[in-house]
């Protein structure tokens, strides 16, 4: 045996001992960054899930035309500034005999969510024959009362609920007089200070608005200066200024746009604050790079030789580009403007800056009417200090990241689909 | 025989096209009719340094060696030549496992280097490769220092415990390699600022810094000017002496020029073995004598 | 009427010029046998007439309404007696929505001085003339252009090639938007910061170790000036990076030569994917999970040691944001690490080496400039990272190394001083302007720099 060979081997142990745990090292890196993922998730998933369903309180409802204030329910003026909460109020004396104190009054009709009134008014307005009647009905509780009957034993005893509350429900919820259901309101209202009466349709429609405004900019300007870039443009110091400027663009911190969208789109073209148009050009703009940088990588791809061909028929450079090129290019293209639009979705801090951060209760009807979006909705309940508020926001984060899981398969497929081997 | 004179059929060609046809001809016929078994000529040697038998190498399904068998004898340098895919490199790269590093790659047979078998599940890579040293087809020195290059084997084998030991071995490393005299005042200056040909002789100096016992070759001056050749050559003839040489080399005067004995290797299969005066001057078999007279190639 | 309506119109009257060329190419081709005598294909002469039409009437509607609010509210202020002259930005402001207030009916017209009704008067008449003005301008444009594009169709008009330099130019202006884009940042936020640095000195702000920006209500207020020093924000950004970068890239470079080097396919097309999936979640998911489950549990872990942690505390923010920047460390890395040619890999084993020696002494310092332009980029996004550490991070601006004490940051600061009710001229807002300068002018240098690394490694092995 050599003298080599010895060496060597004397030297084994250790160095497969630092090969384990150079491995070991890599391996761990990976499952802490698989951890965090999974970590991130059942998180939200956990603090999320209990907001996608609410509970009701059954009561026998009297619809007393005295007690409501309304002698006619066609009058539409008379059946807004009806009391309906009064008539709750006694059907929950009715249903608690023994509550006599001006205290526990107050405490029982906190049960009932502020928001069971507007419920009645409806079915009133569907429905006129119920003025004098007696319906048992399903209200909505107040969020303290459901988180109550969400929480476990040991939760409960954190309840904000007194004592005489914590009884009431019980007394409800051993006979049967409460009940889950799906949380409608999540997805039919806009935001608001009830837990119970906040929904996500507002931010939504808001977040809607928004992409189109972004996507109707971003996708034709960007394939514009795609297409001039790697087409036409002329090997120069003004394309090379393009260029420099679009890479640098694209990591600049995205605060940075919000800025540009207060001091130039609001202060100088003076748009309106709070509204999806400004909130559209601003993220256009922080899109743009990512659009037109994917754009030119789809362009690149359609052989030369296609260019060749039509350019031998006697077409023009721009036939050949329209024709030809771009038809080509394009699912590469939509593949980019989604994974754009997706950014542009999650993107919150420069709508902070141009005011999208209102509280807005009224659900935007155009892009012209002031709205918050998606991620702003999720942050302003982050922030807000009801335990309800947090479940919400987890919900809003679950709706918001199926959107942007979706948006990504779409890509994902569009690739694959209509991916192209030359 | 039959199917070698089948071979020969196809008229020696005047152009490029006939020789296409002749070529895909034979290829077509190779694959219909089994290839003799035996290889012609004296692939064994007593008392050899590598005994290799019945190697077969599969790319998943694709088997791209079939049955070879032959020695490296010790001190010898052998030049394996055939046609470009012939498997001639694949081969030489069994020798020192750089298979390994193929995922799909899977080796039979039986390899061995003295009296140990080379893919035996107990043996270690890294001390066969220290063993079996190999310079690559395109000189690819660390973008570090030459002196870090050369050194760089002995560092990670704890071949040197001083810094003295250390400096001596790369010395003498690349004395051996004729690089000394261009590089000593520059020791420190980034090996990839090398020419091409000092590349390819600092990687030769980086394998011998080691101390392997065989050296393998991948066409080491395929991506070299005549003049560089040459003095690799030149290095390998001096190398023989103290070193098993296994070379594989895509030029046929190369071949003759250095090698003791040339296998002649055709579409994964080895053809013929003998001397290398033998070889280029009466082959046995007719596809050698078609490869080294330029019917293809 | 309405910009709308206007909008409306305009494309009908375009598709009118549109269908006109198209039919008057036609009749021009005709007599001389076919549309092969024209020059170019009716479409081109079609689009010609269209492009006439629009063009000049698009140019001058979106001057006409970037610029008529501006000079109509100038014009409105102008005819206020002397007396009722804004003095300082402040009174501008409040005189000026006061009038507009008026003019759109939420101010009722009694409350006010009689000239500043007056003036919502005239501000109304001149809206109503400048929306009145902007319609006939259009419509005339739109006519004229057409007419006249109509009346060149001819046979020997080079139509197509008009149509194209007028495509190509469009083309070119879209290209210009990312230089606009950047000359519109540099603009607004230099501008305001010019102006910041008029009322607190450049050395206060880049130098000052107090950061207290409240401004009084009143003059003779304690404090009245707020404090300006920069320096307690710039410390907290870096600590909070320096906490993300200790996770980031350690976590993310070993991962990515894992997968690079070590792993099977099948981990490959799990985790590779995975961990991409972390690049996808939104920046304010990050804060959420930020503020609501990490920094608590730091928080209590601190409590069961006998640490007195912040409830806001900097490794909170950190950690998350470091969790954040992993896949884009990793996907950086993995992109430097597979550029190495496997020549270096094979010479290496070669020898004899092992992966892991091979992956240290060989690929590692072959790939050091590009993992540190990814290390860089990566830097320069934790600087600019704004949700995480507005919802996870503190407001107070405490001057400290201790990572489990809040700090606040740059971004923060934009965010408070922007956010809620501002008037646009006081220090606190124009701060916010200075602030967002320094974070420009910082991500930029580190981007321009890493970039050219980055570029400089690439060229290297092509």
């Amino acid at each position: 045996m050599s003298q080599t060979t010895e060496k060597v081997r004397k030297t084994l142990a250790r160095r497969y001992r630092a090969e384990k745990r150079f491995k070991a090292f890599g391996l761990g890196a990976i499952g802490i960054g698989l951890m965090a993922l999974v970590l991130l998730f059942t998180d939200i998933i956990g603090k999320g899930h209990s907001a996608f369903v609410e509970y009701e309180i059954q009561l026998p409802v009297t619809f007393d035309a005295e007690v409501m204030d309304v002698s006619d329910p066609r009058d539409e003026e008379q059946l807004n500034y009806g009391n309906y909460q009064g008539v709750i109020r006694d059907a929950l004396a009715d249903r608690f005999p023994g509550v006599e104190s001006r205290l526990d009054t107050r405490a029982l009709n906190q049960l009932v969510s502020t928001g069971a009134g507007y419920a009645l008014r409806d079915m009133l307005r569907e429905d006129p024959s119920l003025l004098g009647e007696t319906r048992t009905l399903w209200l909505l509780a107040d969020d303290d009362v459901d988180l109550f009957l969400k929480a476990n034993e040991k939760q409960r005893e954190d309840s904000r609920l007194n004592e005489k509350q914590q009884a009431w429900v019980a007394e409800l919820e051993a006979s049967g007089e409460t009940r889950m259901v799906f949380n409608q309101s999540l997805f039919s209202y806009g935001d608001s200070r009830e837990p119970e009466q906040a929904g996500i349709l507002g931010a939504i429609l808001g977040s809607l608005f928004t992409m189109i405004v972004t996507l109707v900019l971003s996708f034709p300007i960007g394939v514009a200066a795609a297409v001039y870039l790697e087409e036409f443009a002329p090997k120069n110091r003004f394309t090379d200024f393009i260029e420099v400027n679009i890479n640098n663009l694209a990591a600049v911190p995205s605060i940075i746009f919000g800025l540009l969208g207060l001091a130039v789109i609001i202060g100088l073209f003076g748009l309106p604050r709070s509204v999806p148009l400004v909130g559209g050009i601003v993220l256009t703009l922080m899109t743009l790079p990512t659009i037109i940088i994917s754009s030119r990588a789809a362009i690149k791809a359609v052989p030369p030789s296609i260019r060749q061909a039509a350019m031998g028929l006697g077409a023009s450079k721009m036939q050949v580009v329209l024709h030809h090129v771009l038809p080509l290019a394009l699912p590469g293209m939509l593949t980019g403007a989604i994974i754009g639009m997706a950014q542009a979705l999650g993107e919150t801090a420069p709508l902070l800056m141009i005011g999208m951060v209102a509280f807005i209760v009224d659900l935007p009807a155009g892009p012209l009417d002031a709205a918050t979006v998606l991620p702003v909705q999720i942050y302003l309940w982050a922030d807000s200090p009801e335990q309800s508020f947090e479940s919400l926001a987890s919900a809003a984060i679950m709706v918001l990241l199926a959107f942007l899981i979706t948006m990504n398969t779409l890509a994902v497929i569009l690739r694959k689909r209509l991916e192209r081997r030359w | 025989m039959e199917t070698a004179q089948q071979l020969d059929k196809p008229a020696l060609g005047t152009n490029d096209a006939a020789r296409d046809k002749a070529i895909n001809e034979q290829a077509a016929m190779t694959q219909d009719t089994p290839y003799p078994d035996q290889t012609v000529g004296t692939p064994f040697v007593d008392d050899p340094k590598m005994r290799l038998r019945d190697v077969e190498v599969f790319y998943d399904d694709n088997q791209a060696i079939h049955g070879v068998s032959l020695d490296i004898g010790k001190n010898e340098v052998v030049s394996l030549i055939g046609p470009s895919g012939c498997g001639k490199s694949t081969f030489l790269r069994c020798l020192n496992r750089m298979n390994d590093t193929i995922d799909i790659c899977k080796v039979k047979g039986s390899l061995h280097l003295e009296s140990q078998d080379l893919y035996d599940p107990k043996l270690d890579v890294v001390e066969l490769r220290a063993r079996v040293g190999m310079v690559f087809q395109k000189p690819n020195p660390f973008p570090k220092s030459i002196y870090d290059n050369v050194a760089y084997g002995p560092r990670i084998h704890g071949l040197a415990n001083k810094k003295y030991d250390l400096d001596e071995i790369v010395e003498t490393s690349l004395r051996k390699a004729g690089l000394w005299e261009e590089v000593k005042d520059r020791l420190h200056a980034p090996g990839t600022g090398l020419s091409g040909g000092q590349q390819q002789r600092l990687c030769i100096a980086r394998t011998i810094a080691v101390s392997p016992e065989v050296v393998l070759m991948d066409e080491p001056c395929s991506a070299l000017d005549p003049i560089a050749t040459a003095k690799i050559e030149e290095l390998i003839s001096e190398l023989s002496e103290s070193y098993t040489i296994a070379i594989v080399t895509h030029s046929m005067q190369q071949a003759a020029r250095v090698s003791h004995r040339t296998a002649y290797f055709h579409l994964g299969r080895l053809v013929e073995m003998n001397d290398t005066e033998t070889v280029f001057t009466k082959p046995e078999h007719d596809l050698t004598e078609a490869y080294i007279t330029g019917r293809f190639g | 009427m309405q910009t709308g309506n206007l909008l409306l119109l305009l494309v009908v009257m375009v598709a009118g010029a549109y269908y006109l060329g198209l039919r008057r190419s036609f009749a021009l081709a005709r007599p001389l046998g076919g549309i092969r005598h024209l020059h170019s294909l009716p479409f081109y002469f079609a689009m010609r007439s269209a492009m006439w039409c629009a063009l000049p009437a698009l140019v001058v509607l979106g001057l006409w309404l970037a610029f008529d609010d501006s000079i109509i509210r100038q014009q409105v202020l102008a005819s206020l007696p002397a007396e009722l002259q804004p003095t300082d930005a402040s009174s501008y402001n409040l005189t000026l929505s006061k009038i507009q207030n008026v003019a759109s009916g939420a101010l009722p017209v009694n409350f006010v001085e009689p000239p500043i009704a007056a003036a919502a008067e005239h501000l109304q008449s001149l809206r109503q003339t400048s929306a009145m003005a902007l319609t006939v301008v259009v419509i005339v444009l739109c006519m004229f252009g057409g007419a006249w594009a109509w009346l060149k169709v001819s046979p020997q008009l080079r139509a197509r090639q008009q149509v194209e330099r007028v495509l190509q130019t469009l083309f070119m202006l879209c290209a210009t938007v990312a230089i606009l884009t950047t000359v519109g940042i540099v603009m607004s936020v230099l501008f305001e910061s010019i102006r910041f640095f008029g009322k607190v000195p450049v050395t206060d702000f880049l130098f000052g170790l107090q950061w207290s920006p409240q401004t009084a209500l009143r003059a003779d207020q304690v404090a009245s000036g707020g404090a300006f020093g920069a320096v307690p924000l710039f410390m907290g950004t870096m600590l909070i990076s320096a906490i993300a970068l200790l996770v980031a890239v350690p976590v993310g470079l070993m991962s990515a030569i894992y997968l690079a080097e070590y792993a099977s396919k099948r981990v490959r097309t799990v985790a590779k994917p995975a961990l991409e999936v972390l690049a996808g979640v939104p920046t304010v998911v990050y804060g959420f999970f930020a503020a609501l489950t990490v920094a608590p549990f730091i928080r209590g872990m601190g409590e069961s040691v006998g640490l007195d942690v912040a409830s806001e505390s900097a490794l909170a923010a950190g950690l998350v944001m470091g969790i954040m920047i992993i896949p884009f460390v990793s996907s950086l890395a993995d992109d430097v690490i597979t550029a190495v040619p496997q020549a270096m890999r094979d010479g290496s084993l070669g020898l004899g080496a092992t992966k892991s020696e091979t992956i240290k002494k060989v690929i590692f310092p072959a790939a050091l400039p590009g993992i540190m332009g990814g290390i860089l980029l990566a830097a320069s996004r934790a600087i600019g990272e704004t949700m995480i550490v507005v919802m996870a991070a503190g407001l107070a601006a405490n001057l400290t190394a201790n990572p489990l004490e809040a700090v606040t940051t740059i971004t923060v600061q934009i965010v408070t001083l922007l956010t809620g009710d501002q008037e646009f001229d006081s220090a606190k807002t124009l701060a916010a302007f200075a602030l967002g300068l320094m974070l420009f002018i910082t991500t930029l240098v580190m981007n321009i720099f890493a970039l050219h690394i980055v570029k400089k490694y690439r060229e290297q092995y092509d």
